[in-house]
């Protein structure tokens, strides 16, 4: 493995050390006694002693930290309070809702962004490009979770093309599971295509100014084989760079998006976990998210190296 | 301020400061002259709101409920408990300011000197460089959920959640610039006439590194504001009855079919807000590019 790779690796396990003993630290720091706050209804003496010895809450600190990686390695985040169910077992069935939801974001994004970027680039001082560039400015600045209102009310309720809320498994009826999802991807989408449309916009001009550009055209490639084999082959590690950037904002903007359009995914299960103080859950969903994060990122990184080999050699040198 | 050693300040062949070609340039770009104008009446009725609002946020009119748009008294109508729509988007919008600039100071003031001791200080990036790591990794919302777990959920808590989410991006512009700066001749001649670490940070660096704190901050500005509207949506902000666009949406939407326009002016004023700091902060970015310097 390259070092740059091993130099990636290394503080990637560095960040989920520390990101667990943040979520480990962030326990303690609740108001009152933890297991007051694991226990939910059932407070009795015997309860709250169960819950001691199960958590070591009774122990030193390191040895209740050890024990807390140790259940987290296994899958065991404990049980809601709310529903009475393990942890894991509600995340297994939410998750997949959001990993649809998002990836078909990013794929609705990527298709949006790319597409209105090159277009403006080409298009440079031309009405299209001032109509993409406002588009991509309204994208940053509208409210996505009012969209998506809107879009319940202006498209669902009043046309009845979409289903206004709730959710059918892919496993059961694919047909119906995309027509429940496609309107909230869509909304979830629009503020990352804003995104990718502008950096594609701006890395294609780069492109199109530089030298090989100029040598593609001066032997006579007709512009759309300029465009499309060499100019936008540079403009994947811009998509892949954003997406690895904002998949924080893309795990928040899930979480709305779940809350309006009542998909029972990883969001909607965060939300009426704040709610209901159900904090095995809380603290499960935040350690996930931290986790997803960092190994989605060095992903990415690997990714990277391989698209664009510059990246590889410019790492090892550093 | 005497800033006695900024090249960029220096005066160019026409005899104008940097400053006044920044704003020679604003000043002749329509769209920065039109954000600014918004952006400072928005401003302005935001701070006056309690004043100039036509009722107050509380008033309720039970005889009066979901009043459409135009209803004499109600310009934007009223909402399920027959309060006026207007008065309570101008107060809304008054909060979503105020946690926008709370949040970008947070982030300013925990940023800026990180990203500048990771940029002058060789050994210290590394560590800054896992800290801002660890920051990445929790996202606004999964921040706020845990700052509203422990803490509760109050428009305070809300701002920051926001600035710390914010803290990376400030970290990493600062740092690059102050890595920029560092090898410039000035600096390099500062260190040679024995000027302290601290002293070439605060004086020479930082006062160059200004355009782009500015640039930085009208950035993070409306994505502050989006962000306060998401958690007071989801109630992990501002908490009712204050007024804050995020919560009027909330309820709104329970009585979005009777109502509609109790669900469509708050998101657009959340939008004309954001969108105003955005156009503006694309102007400011292009004033200030060196390469329009001529």
């Amino acid at each position: 493995m390259p070092r740059y790779l091993l130099t990636r690796a290394w503080h990637s396990a560095l960040t989920l050390v520390l990101a667990t003993i943040v979520v480990f630290l962030g326990i303690r720091a609740l108001p009152g006694d933890p297991a007051l706050s694991l226990a939910g209804e059932d407070r009795s003496p015997e309860a709250l002693a169960a819950i001691r010895a199960e958590y070591g809450l009774d122990q030193p600190m390191i040895v209740q930290f050890g024990r807390y990686v140790e259940r987290a390695l296994h899958g065991d985040f404990g049980t809601s309070i709310r529903t009475g169910l393990p942890v894991s077992d509600m995340i297994r069935t939410a998750l997949p809702v959001t990993i649809e939801l998002s990836a078909l974001a990013i794929l609705i994004a990527t298709v949006l962004g790319v597409g209105a970027g090159v277009v403006a680039a080409v298009r440079r001082g031309r009405p299209a490009e001032w109509v993409a560039n406002g588009l991509a400015l309204i994208g940053l600045s509208v409210p996505h979770f009012w969209l998506g209102l809107l879009a319940i009310l202006y498209l669902s309720v009043a046309t009845g093309l979409f289903p206004a809320s709730g959710f059918v498994p892919f496993t059961e009826d694919p047909i119906g599971n995309l027509h429940h999802i496609i309107l909230p991807a869509v909304i979830l989408g629009t503020g990352l295509a804003a995104i990718i449309m502008r950096q594609t916009r701006s890395a294609m001009l780069d492109s199109l100014s530089a030298d090989y550009v100029r040598t593609a055209k001066a032997k006579g490639l007709s512009p759309r084989a300029v465009i499309g084999r060499h100019a936008l082959r540079n403009s994947l590690i811009v998509v892949v760079t954003i997406v690895g950037l904002q998949l924080g904002g893309l795990i928040s903007g899930a979480v709305v998006t779940e809350s309006i359009f009542g998909l029972p995914g990883f969001g909607k299960m965060t939300i009426d976990a704040v709610f209901q103080r159900d904090y095995p859950v809380i603290q499960a969903v935040i350690l996930l998210t931290a986790t997803a994060y960092i190994v989605i990122n060095f992903l990415v990184d690997l990714l990277y190296s391989v698209i664009d080999p510059r990246i590889r050699v410019a790492g090892e040198a550093a | 301020m005497t800033v006695v050693s900024v090249p960029d300040a220096g005066t160019s062949p026409a005899g104008l400061t940097r400053r006044t070609r920044v704003l020679r340039r604003l000043r002749r770009n329509p769209l920065a002259v039109v954000s600014f104008t918004v952006l400072a009446i928005a401003v302005l009725i935001a701070v006056l709101a309690p004043w100039i609002a036509p009722y107050s946020v509380e008033q309720t009119d039970f005889t009066n409920i979901f009043s459409p748009p135009g209803t004499p008294g109600h310009l934007l109508g009223t909402d399920d408990l027959g309060r006026d729509v207007l008065s309570r988007i101008m107060l809304g919008a008054r909060a979503s300011l105020e946690v926008g600039f709370l949040a970008v100071l947070t982030s300013l003031v925990v940023g800026v000197p990180l990203g500048l001791a990771a940029g002058y200080f060789g050994k210290l990036d590394a560590v800054i460089g896992r800290f801002t790591d660890l920051l990445l990794a929790f996202p606004f919302l999964i921040l706020a959920v845990g700052l509203a777990a422990i803490r509760g959920a109050s428009l305070g808590n809300a701002a920051v959640a926001i600035g710390i989410a914010q803290i990376p991006g400030v970290i990493r512009v600062i740092r690059s610039d102050t890595l920029r700066l560092k090898s410039l001749d000035f600096v390099a001649a500062a260190v040679v006439d024995g000027a302290s670490d601290l002293w070439v940070l605060v004086r020479h660096i930082l006062p160059n590194a200004t355009s782009v704190i500015l640039v930085q901050a009208t950035v993070a500005l409306p994505a502050a504001i989006l962000a306060e509207a998401v958690l007071s949506f989801l109630g992990l902000g501002i908490q009712p009855p204050d007024p804050s666009l995020g919560t009027m949406l909330a309820t709104a939407q329970q009585f979005a079919t009777q109502a509609p326009w109790a669900a469509t002016f708050p998101g657009l004023a959340i939008m004309v807000l954001a969108l105003t700091f955005n156009v503006f902060g694309d102007a400011l970015r292009d004033a200030l590019d060196p390469k329009g310097d001529r």
